[in-house]
């Protein structure tokens, strides 16, 4: 059973994929691709249901509707020891009363084969451990028993290893090499990686492909650098980094470019940024990332009349809040390259950036969607 | 003076506390070695002949023997049936959980001589005569609420997700059970069983109810009383005693020598 389910591979398939607990919907309809040998992120607050949805694809719960298959194999309601896939566990899960390298090879041995000691030592190795095999889990630091965590997995070279929030215990300090180690761990297997995780910064380092998931359903998928710089939605804006979002009317489109009316100002928007998904006659709202915005430099996007509310300094950058004559504080972060050193608290000030920069999203969305959600909660 | 007694009255008080537990098992202890004529009510004088013959007083090995037998049986039982409740409370929502939950503390709660004296008219009314097996009954009955309370709470402070991580790597539920519940759960199943046995080891009020002509060795002690308990009695109790503080100082070590490098 487990060798029919260990030479299954291919991409990673959710369709309808509904889960409720009781009159809650923790996953709503989700469908999904997860290429093979992809690193990819599930991102989201708590109780968005990432974690749920990654708990069906290892069989720890069954799906109220839908299917899941790997390749063509339906694994929908397979049972967990059935199915090519391992997970690693919010808090390791390590067998306290087995040594390390039992723990290592526990899912070996459960496959029926004999000699597990090369393939123990070899990911022990890979991981760096490889001289703690005598010990007992209690003995290793968090850091340690992570590691062996993704060994115990990896060693079964499942179709997908599953990771459930993997550096959630660990310091900051440890947690930013682990992150560089996992991704380095994932191209030398070359497994597929599904990471679920509420850290944006996590997900945005590791993962080739990001799903942003809120309430049960994915708000947007794709690469970092889409997710960050073309959000199409409110809540992806908010959720993954920072961003400034203003109220304008759309005032005429002319070819290439929205005009739009924001307080009084013409703001352009380009056209294929234009992410709002209702016709031009209502409010859009105009977005704008706080590092693109330029107080020194005049560009085709202005904002006057702006004063400076609160300024912090954190090291490669100064971080500006400005309040703009329709009540809005906005935030601008400018380089520490000596442009913007000169200035103070209540200096007035014009916000300038590129048009190309700009994105619209639909002018009826909550403006605060994704802020209030607090990242460190889980 | 003051000032040594604030510092030290913890001390003190602890010394008098120990003292005050272990001067019973002191004074077993001393008599055993007693060199007893009729009683061993006073000290007659220092003697090994209590430990070179402990089956010297008639009746007292038989005895012992019977205890052990019962107490063998019982724990045997009891705890293979109290583990199983156990689970099954720790484990699983079902009907009438909570019930159960409550129902297993009323033999806890009920006055022994109640429970002895009930359990005799039951036997007598279903045409079953006080013995070996009546008694093993009644025993198992009064330790199971013992054994189901000592490995339910070993159950609920198991991790459930280690047992997700045994599924997850390939163990069915019978290889999850046997590799990684059963392991983590058995220091709390083997302090039952050491509970259980002692528990049976030791009763009377429901046994002396039950047991018929069967004489254990807490009833041999008791009927002996009446007419000089022979020191063969210390000896055995010593004996017991020192076979229970072994038990626990190996268990302290082997758990001590796991959490080592």
């Amino acid at each position: 059973m487990a060798d029919a389910a260990a030479s299954t591979k291919g991409d990673l398939t959710l369709t309808n994929l509904v889960k409720e607990f009781g009159d809650f919907r923790a996953v709503d309809d989700l469908s999904l691709v997860i290429p093979e040998g992809s690193f990819f992120a599930l991102l989201g607050p708590s109780g968005c249901g990432k974690t749920t949805t990654l708990r069906m694809i290892a069989g720890l719960e069954e799906p109220t509707a839908g299917k899941i298959a790997i390749g063509s194999t339906d694994i929908t309601y397979a049972k967990p020891y059935a199915r090519p896939v391992n997970t690693v566990f919010q808090n390791y899960a390590l067998f306290p009363h087995l040594t390390i390298f039992e723990n290592v090879a526990f899912g070996l041995r459960r496959r029926g084969i004999k000699d597990v000691k090369e393939q123990v030592t070899k990911v022990l190795e890979l991981v760096e451990l490889a001289h703690l095999a005598a010990r007992k889990p209690v003995q290793l630091s968090g850091g340690q028993q992570q590691r062996i965590a993704v060994a115990r997995a990896i060693v079964n070279r499942p179709a997908l290893l599953l990771l459930d929030e993997p550096l959630g215990a660990l310091d900051l300090k440890l947690r930013r090499q682990m992150q560089i180690e996992l991704k380095w761990i994932q191209t030398e297997v070359g497994l597929t990686f599904v990471h679920v995780t509420h850290d944006q910064e996590e997900a945005m380092t590791m993962a080739d492909t990001i799903a942003v998931m809120n309430e049960g359903r994915i708000e947007q998928m794709g690469t970092p650098v889409e997710l960050y710089e073309s959000p199409k939605t409110v809540f992806v804006a908010n959720f993954l980094g920072q961003s400034n979002l203003v109220k304008g009317k759309v005032e005429s489109v002319d070819g290439e470019d929205l005009n739009v009316n924001v307080h009084g100002n013409r703001i352009v928007v380009p056209a294929n940024r234009d992410f709002s998904t209702d016709n031009h006659e209502r409010s859009v709202l105009i977005g704008i990332r706080p590092e693109k915005i330029s107080i020194e430099h005049p560009e085709a996007n202005t904002l006057g009349g702006g004063i400076i509310t609160d300024i912090s300094f954190v090291g490669v950058s100064t971080q500006f809040q400005i309040q703009m004559p329709w009540g809005q504080e906005l935030a601008v972060f400018e380089q520490n390259d000596g442009g913007a050193s000169h200035l103070q608290k209540g200096d007035t000030v014009s916000l300038s950036w590129k048009p190309q920069f700009t994105f619209a999203l639909d002018g009826t969305a909550d403006i605060d969607a994704g802020t209030s959600v607090n990242p460190d909660e889980e | 003076m003051k000032r040594w007694l604030s510092k030290n009255l913890i001390k003190v008080y602890a010394f008098l506390a120990f003292v005050y537990l272990f001067i019973p098992i002191a004074y077993t202890m001393a008599f055993s070695f007693n060199n007893a004529g009729k009683s061993n009510l006073t000290w007659r004088g220092f003697t090994f002949a209590n430990w070179q013959n402990p089956c010297g007083a008639p009746q007292v090995c038989n005895a012992l023997g019977n205890s052990l037998k019962i107490g063998g049986i019982a724990t045997l039982i009891a705890t293979i049936l109290g583990t199983m409740i156990a689970f099954a409370l720790g484990r699983h929502r079902f009907r009438g959980r909570s019930a159960v939950n409550l129902l297993i503390f009323l033999p806890m709660a009920t006055p022994e001589i109640v429970l002895g004296a009930s359990l005799l008219a039951m036997f007598l009314n279903l045409g079953i005569n006080p013995g070996f097996w009546p008694t093993v009954i009644a025993h198992v009955m009064f330790c199971i609420s013992f054994v189901v309370v000592t490995v339910k709470a070993r159950i609920a402070s198991l991790d459930p997700k280690l047992e997700e991580a045994a599924m997850d790597l390939y163990a069915t539920e019978a290889e999850t059970f046997r590799r990684v519940t059963l392991p983590l759960v058995m220091p709390g199943i083997f302090g039952a069983a050491l509970l259980a046995f002692s528990l049976s080891f030791d009763d009377f009020i429901i046994t002396n109810f039950n047991s018929g002509t069967l004489t254990t060795f807490p009833k041999f002690v008791y009927i002996s009383s009446a007419r000089g308990i022979p020191p063969q009695a210390n000896v055995i109790g010593s004996t017991m005693f020192i076979l229970a503080l072994a038990i626990v100082l190996a268990g302290q070590f082997v758990s001590s020598r796991k959490n080592r490098v």
